[in-house]
This record gives C-alpha cells, structure tokens and sequence, in this order.
C-alpha cells in the first residue's frame, strides 16, 4: 500500500470519482446520467479494495453497481424516450443548488482539514478472511450482527411485496 | 529509490465529500425523478465509503463501519426498489416524472 503504483492507483480512483459524480449530475441525458453513476459506483468499490475490504468493493460491485444501475436503466427505459434531453434548468435555481453545494464542501472540507487530518498512516490490518466475516454475520455477540442481518431481510421481503402491490397494473 | 508518502484520511474523505455535494447540486437542482434518485444514490454512497474509511484508520481491528455500510447498501437497494415502483405507478398516472408536473397528490 506503500508503493508509487498504489499512488498512481489512488490518483486515478479519487479522479473518477470526482469527475464521473460532477458528469452525473449535469449530463441532460437521463440515460448517460446512470451509466455515469455506475462509473462512480464502480470507483468507489475500487477504494474499497485499496483498503483492504475486498468483500465491500465485491458487494458494492454486485448489488450496487450490478443491481440498482439495472433497475435504474429499465425504468428509464420505461418512463421516457431514449433520445430525450432534459429541459434547460433555470439559471436562478441553477446557482441557487450551485452555491448550496459549493458553501457545503467549503464548510466541510474546512471542517475536515481542521479536525481529521491527524489521522495519518493506515495502520497494519489482518485480513478479513469469509470465516470471519460469516461469524460476525451470524453471531449475536459482541460486534455480532445477526439481529440486522434478520431484519434488513424482513425489509428486503416487505421492500418486494411492496414494490409488486405498488407497480402492478391495476385491471379490476 | 526512496519514496517516502504518508497516506492520509484526507485524501480519501475530500473525494467523498465532494460525491456528496455533488448528490446535493444534483437533488435541488434536477427535476427528473429519476435523476432526483440517482443524487441520492451518490450520497448514500459517499456515506458509505465515510464509514468505510474512518473504520479502516480508526479501528482497523473491529469491523462495525464495514457492516454498517453493508446493511446501509441493502437499505439503498430497497428504497431504490420502492422508490422506483412508485415512480412508475406515477408515470402510469400523469405520463410525465417531472416533479413540477407531479400535483395530483397535492391537496
């Protein structure tokens, strides 16, 4: 993690970030927009591994970038023609977002800049191996997730009986 | 070759941060519900990797920001998943996702 490669690698990854979430959100092209945030997921993923957490980034890749940029596309697909651009944002609101946006990262960075920057040095890390991982995953200890586990797939199943009651045709 | 670098949370926390204010710029600006939705996704994301980086440099023992962010992802499926069926049942409706156009659940 020390060596000008994982630089080069760092540089490249914090600059896809950046450019492809700008390109996301001001492309007029709803359809382009998605393929950009795909972009950007798939960079972020690729922070996860310069890490050290090689099962996120594989999560990210499967479920963000694999799942949700699908489901994105289709109801794209769905909602508007394929060659349709955007309207012209008004200039008012236009800066009005701008400068919101920009007074935030100001005030952020600062903040981080100020308060963060001490934390220098990724310190040595073991590996993650799946064997941990599964039995904080199943267990119902200290730093053992298994009652979030349960719930969030409640929540995955009351999310896909709701999604069908919601988006079926309605022909009574 | 001497090379010497100290990485720092920095460098990973300004790219994120500024995911976020993208997100941001992109939520109060576009009209598209859709595109509503995708300025959400970075956010959720750039929180994500917030709690990944600050696991990693924190506690690199323990792994709570790793599975935070692994429930946080799951969570984001669904809302994308229900957010999306209802933007569809609203297209069925007005034939248009644009929020300006969106006043029949108005009352």
């Amino acid at each position: 993690m020390d060596s000008v490669g994982s630089l080069i690698l760092y540089f490249v990854v914090a600059f896809a970030i950046m450019v492809f979430s700008v390109l996301a959100v001001t492309t007029r092209k709803i359809l382009r927009s998605a393929t950009f945030l795909l972009f950007a997921l798939f960079a972020t993923a690729a922070v996860y591994f310069m890490l050290g957490y090689q099962f996120l980034g594989a999560v990210q890749i499967a479920v963000y970038a694999g799942g949700i940029v699908v489901l994105f596309v289709f109801s794209i697909l769905l909602t508007s023609q394929p060659g349709d651009n955007a309207k012209p944002l008004a200039s008012k609101k236009r800066t009005l977002g701008f400068l919101g946006a920009i007074a935030m990262f100001v005030i952020c960075a600062w903040a981080l800049v100020d308060r963060v920057a001490m934390l220098v040095n990724i310190p040595e890390m073991e590996e993650h191996t799946m064997h941990k991982i599964g039995e904080a995953l199943m267990g119902t200890g200290h730093n053992q997730y298994l009652l979030p586990f349960e719930a969030i797939s409640v929540l995955l199943l009351a999310c896909i009986i709701g999604g069908i009651v919601v988006a079926r045709k309605k022909n009574d | 070759m001497n090379f010497e670098f100290e990485w720092n949370s920095i460098m990973f926390l300004i790219p994120s941060l500024f995911m976020f204010c993208c997100g941001v710029y992109g939520f109060l600006t576009r009209r598209n519900m859709i595109a509503i939705l995708i300025s959400l996704e970075l956010m959720l994301n750039a929180v994500d990797m917030n709690f990944v980086v600050f696991n990693r440099f924190l506690y690199p023992g323990q792994l709570d920001g790793m599975f935070f962010t692994l429930f946080a992802i799951a969570i984001a499926a669904a809302e994308t998943a229900i957010a999306i069926a209802i933007i569809i049942n609203a297209f069925r409706i007005s034939r248009d996702i644009d929020v300006k156009d969106l006043s029949k659940m108005k009352f």
